[in-house]
């Protein structure tokens, strides 16, 4: 039967058919030597849990913004809010996070941890100075006189940052506790820890990137 | 209490202490079975509201003794409606076959101790739960629950008070219910779909995976892609309602001589966000019985499954699809001819791989050595409401055809059969099947069997003649039809709906006491009572706290292997080694 690959246990599969007329073929047992498929390694799991959930994030992200393109296109009361420019700085302290948090795991991979913990600290810092600055660049709107209800525009911003900005915190609370957390006893390595948050990290930074652009060549 | 678990070969001590082990616990096994219990409560709240809307429907003037003034407004009716579509879709479709049978089997059938994220998974069921509390509560808020049905269209979903009894903090609590309860699937999505890929044991190729892993596993895909496109709608519904932004609510709105203050939304983007989510969840409902159902039938005929690769590729296919076809649930919206036409042909496509689906069940039955119990006629009867649900659909994937069908009980009938019925026929084949291995006691066979043929022959009694009213112009979402003079003459088929569904109903309780009954009184069962051949059958029933003791059980072949000859038995388990096989008939 040309469906079947030779392997231990073979013989059972090939005698199928014997004197069983027009039998259908087994069902699943023709992967060559995948027996010997070894267990993936356990702190594997954390890569794709993580990757996972930046697909669900990423989703998340993309029914809003396919909502702020029909919305756009779709009502006659779009006025375009400016943006406020506290956003460039902010853009900039969170491109320079994401450079100290590589640095930071660089430093630990070279066993160095008290660089780490200063860099990671930095970083830290830094995602929360950007909050703050978001922060600002509400009240900067808010100064302006564009509300979360006053348009479309308006309740697109508050709506895209605060979500980023909520995500950007589970971050920060990422950061605080691979810094605070005694991985001693644990099963998870501080470099693991520390990888995965900051794979996290540099997705928010693009994230952000992201949606700045969208904001802005969508005025 | 254990703070790293893992689900890696490790033998780990069981947590000790009530609460630990049996409330928040971390073991798979325990989350199954809470949200079972969970999706036991929703179902028999779910269909008690149903039973309700049918005394309506067939009694107008039937007066109930809680409701204030007796007879039943047509508001309390929508609400029940949405209630009974809101729960049943999302407390018992999606928890029972996915998190619920998912979380205890699946990990055993791959060989795994548990999840690969078990605090995770604790907070995915106390999410899930606290998401059912959220939305129950919305009966006991003053004006009651909401009137707007599950799908919630804006702009009266999205309006408050003035649009309806319940649709201001009723609706509100749905809406924050929906949300959190997106929260929990995807977290248990995310769960599934890592210990499906990382935590397989040695020899646990993908393509000795049960079909049923398959299923929970595509499943858990559809999930994670669909659930975050309903929470954004949800947060942009929720802040039209309570921050005043018109993402939703066009300009120009006068409701009960009130002119509403927004301006310039769309409701249609709540159709498209709602529907993309939408659809894929009739596919999370329906593909672990898919699963479940292949599993059974090749169990009970001692067969292989027919097909096998094909049936995987089916169930991507189908989870592929369900993803391009929205749409179809916007024909009436006044979408555009091209754009309808695109969804039917994607629509009709999804035909394709039902149909090798139910090629392969009927292949696999073919010239089988069929052993009737329970759980194998639930499995038969899943096949026969599939395609009794899934060839309404033919009819209605085509735009002009659904014009006419659309807001009929033709609609009612069609995704009752098929989303409905079908999974739950899914739900209790896996019961009767997974009993055993669960609480080490078999269900009662004879109870199930009167059981499984009144509710057999019961949906079909309710269902069938509902086309027929779908047929002749029927619609549905009406509390009251007896007063029009069109509609009146087909109240004696509502009374047979009506009739039928309480003797169904009833039977559910039958149900119901066989398996309070069989948890203490049921007949003992053994390791493998039914002979099957997966992983789950290779340790004691009911299964230890790290399901292996700590060992890596080894697969060496696919997971269907049924009378294969020259071997002393007509069933060759995936954890027997070559070498161990008892040769010779």
């Amino acid at each position: 039967m040309p469906w079947t690959t030779v392997f231990d246990d073979v013989e059972i599969i090939q005698d199928r058919g014997k004197g069983r007329g027009n039998e259908p073929p087994a069902g699943g047992d023709d992967d060559g030597d995948a027996h010997r498929r070894p267990a993936s390694p356990p702190e594997r799991r954390y890569y794709t849990g993580l990757m996972l959930g930046l697909v669900a994030i990423l989703m998340f992200f993309m029914a809003l913004t396919s909502a702020y393109i029909v919305r756009k296109g779709f009502g006659d009361d779009w006025q375009q809010v400016p943006l406020p420019p506290v956003l460039w700085v902010n853009t900039g302290i969170l491109l320079a996070s994401s450079l100290t948090i590589e640095l930071a795991r660089r430093r630990l991979a070279a066993s160095d941890p008290s660089g780490f913990r200063t860099l990671w600290l930095v970083t830290t810092g830094l995602g929360i100075l950007f909050l703050a600055g978001q922060l600002a660049a509400w009240r900067q709107l808010v100064a302006a006189g564009a509300y979360l209800a006053s348009n479309p525009a308006s309740s697109f911003f508050y709506t895209l940052t605060a979500a980023h900005g909520i995500h950007l915190l589970g971050g920060i609370l990422a950061l605080v506790f691979v810094a605070a957390r005694h991985f001693d006893r644990a099963k998870v390595s501080r470099g693991l820890a520390a990888e995965v948050a900051s794979i996290y990290w540099h997705f928010m930074d693009g994230l952000w990137l992201f949606l700045i652009a969208l904001l802005y060549l969508g005025r | 209490m254990v703070t790293h678990d893992s689900g890696a070969a490790h033998h780990h001590e069981p947590p000790s202490g009530f609460i630990w082990k049996y409330i928040f616990s971390k073991d798979h096994k325990i989350i199954g079975i809470q949200y079972l219990l969970l999706a036991l409560f929703s179902v028999f709240l779910g269909m008690a509201l149903s039973l309700l809307m049918r005394l309506h429907l067939a009694w107008p003037a039937l007066k109930f003794p809680f409701i204030a003034g007796g007879a039943m407004t047509g508001e309390q009716y929508l609400a029940l409606l949405t209630m009974h579509g809101t729960i049943m879709v999302f407390m018992v479709l999606t928890t029972a076959p996915q998190s619920g049978f998912g979380n205890y089997i699946l990990p055993i059938q791959i060989g795994a101790a548990d999840m690969a994220f078990p605090t995770l998974n604790m907070l995915s069921f106390w999410t899930t739960f606290l998401s059912l509390v959220v939305m129950v509560a919305a009966f006991f808020v003053p004006e009651g629950s909401p009137i707007g049905g599950w799908t919630a269209y804006p702009p009266l979903s999205a309006l408050g008070q003035i649009a309806g009894p319940g649709q201001g903090t009723g609706q509100t609590l749905w809406v924050v219910g929906l949300a959190i309860f997106c929260a929990a699937s995807l977290m248990g999505a995310l769960n599934f779909i890592t210990t499906v890929i990382d935590l397989r044991t040695r020899g646990m190729s993908l393509l000795r995976m049960p079909l049923t892993v398959w299923a929970w596993f595509i499943t858990a895909i559809l999930g994670l892609l669909a659930f975050g496109v309903l929470l954004a709608a949800c947060i942009l519904l929720l802040l039209d309602r309570t921050a005043g932004t018109s993402f939703f609510i066009p300009g120009g709105l006068v409701v009960t001589d009130q002119i509403i203050n927004h301006k310039g939304g769309s409701p249609l983007l709540w159709q498209h966000l709602f529907w993309f989510f939408g659809h894929p969840e009739v596919y999370i409902a329906i593909l672990p019985g898919m699963g479940v159902a292949s599993h059974l039938l090749s169990t009970f005929s001692r067969k292989p499954v027919f097909g096998y690769r094909a049936m995987v590729y089916a169930i991507c296919g189908i989870g592929f699809l369900g993803f391009c076809v929205w749409g179809h649930h916007m024909f009436v919206s006044g979408m555009s001819p091209y754009s309808a036409f695109a969804f039917s042909v994607l629509t009709m496509s999804i035909g394709v791989p039902s149909a090798i689906k139910t090629f392969n069940w009927l292949g696999t039955l073919w010239h089988g050595k069929i052993q009737f119990t329970t759980a194998m006629l639930f499995a038969l009867g899943f096949v026969s409401l599939f395609v009794s649900g899934g060839l309404s659909g033919l009819f209605l994937a085509q735009p002009s055809i659904d014009l006419f069908f659309h807001d009929t009980y033709f609609v009612v009938a069609h995704f009752h059969l098929i989303m409905g019925v079908a999974a739950i026929f899914g739900i209790f084949g896996a019961l009767f099947f997974w009993f055993p291995k669960m609480f080490g006691r078999h269900l009662s066979e004879p109870l199930g069997k009167i059981h499984f043929w009144f509710s057999f022959v019961g949906v079909y009694a309710i269902f069938m003649p509902m086309h027929w009213l779908g047929m002749v112009g029927a619609p549905r979402r009406y509390a009251e039809m007896s007063s029009n003079a069109f509609l009146a003459p087909l109240m004696p088929i509502h009374r047979f709906i009506s009739i039928a569904a309480v003797i169904t109903i009833a039977a559910q309780f039958l149900f119901l006491f066989n398996f309070l009954w069989s948890l203490w009184k049921g007949k003992k069962a053994d390791q493998n009572p039914w002979n099957a051949t997966t992983l789950e059958w290779s340790i004691p029933s009911p299964p230890p706290f790290d399901n292996f003791a700590g060992e890596e059980p080894v697969v060496y072949r696919g997971p269907y292997e049924f009378s294969p000859p020259d071997i002393a038995e007509d069933f060759l388990p995936q954890h027997v080694a070559p070498q161990r096989v008892a040769r010779g008939k």
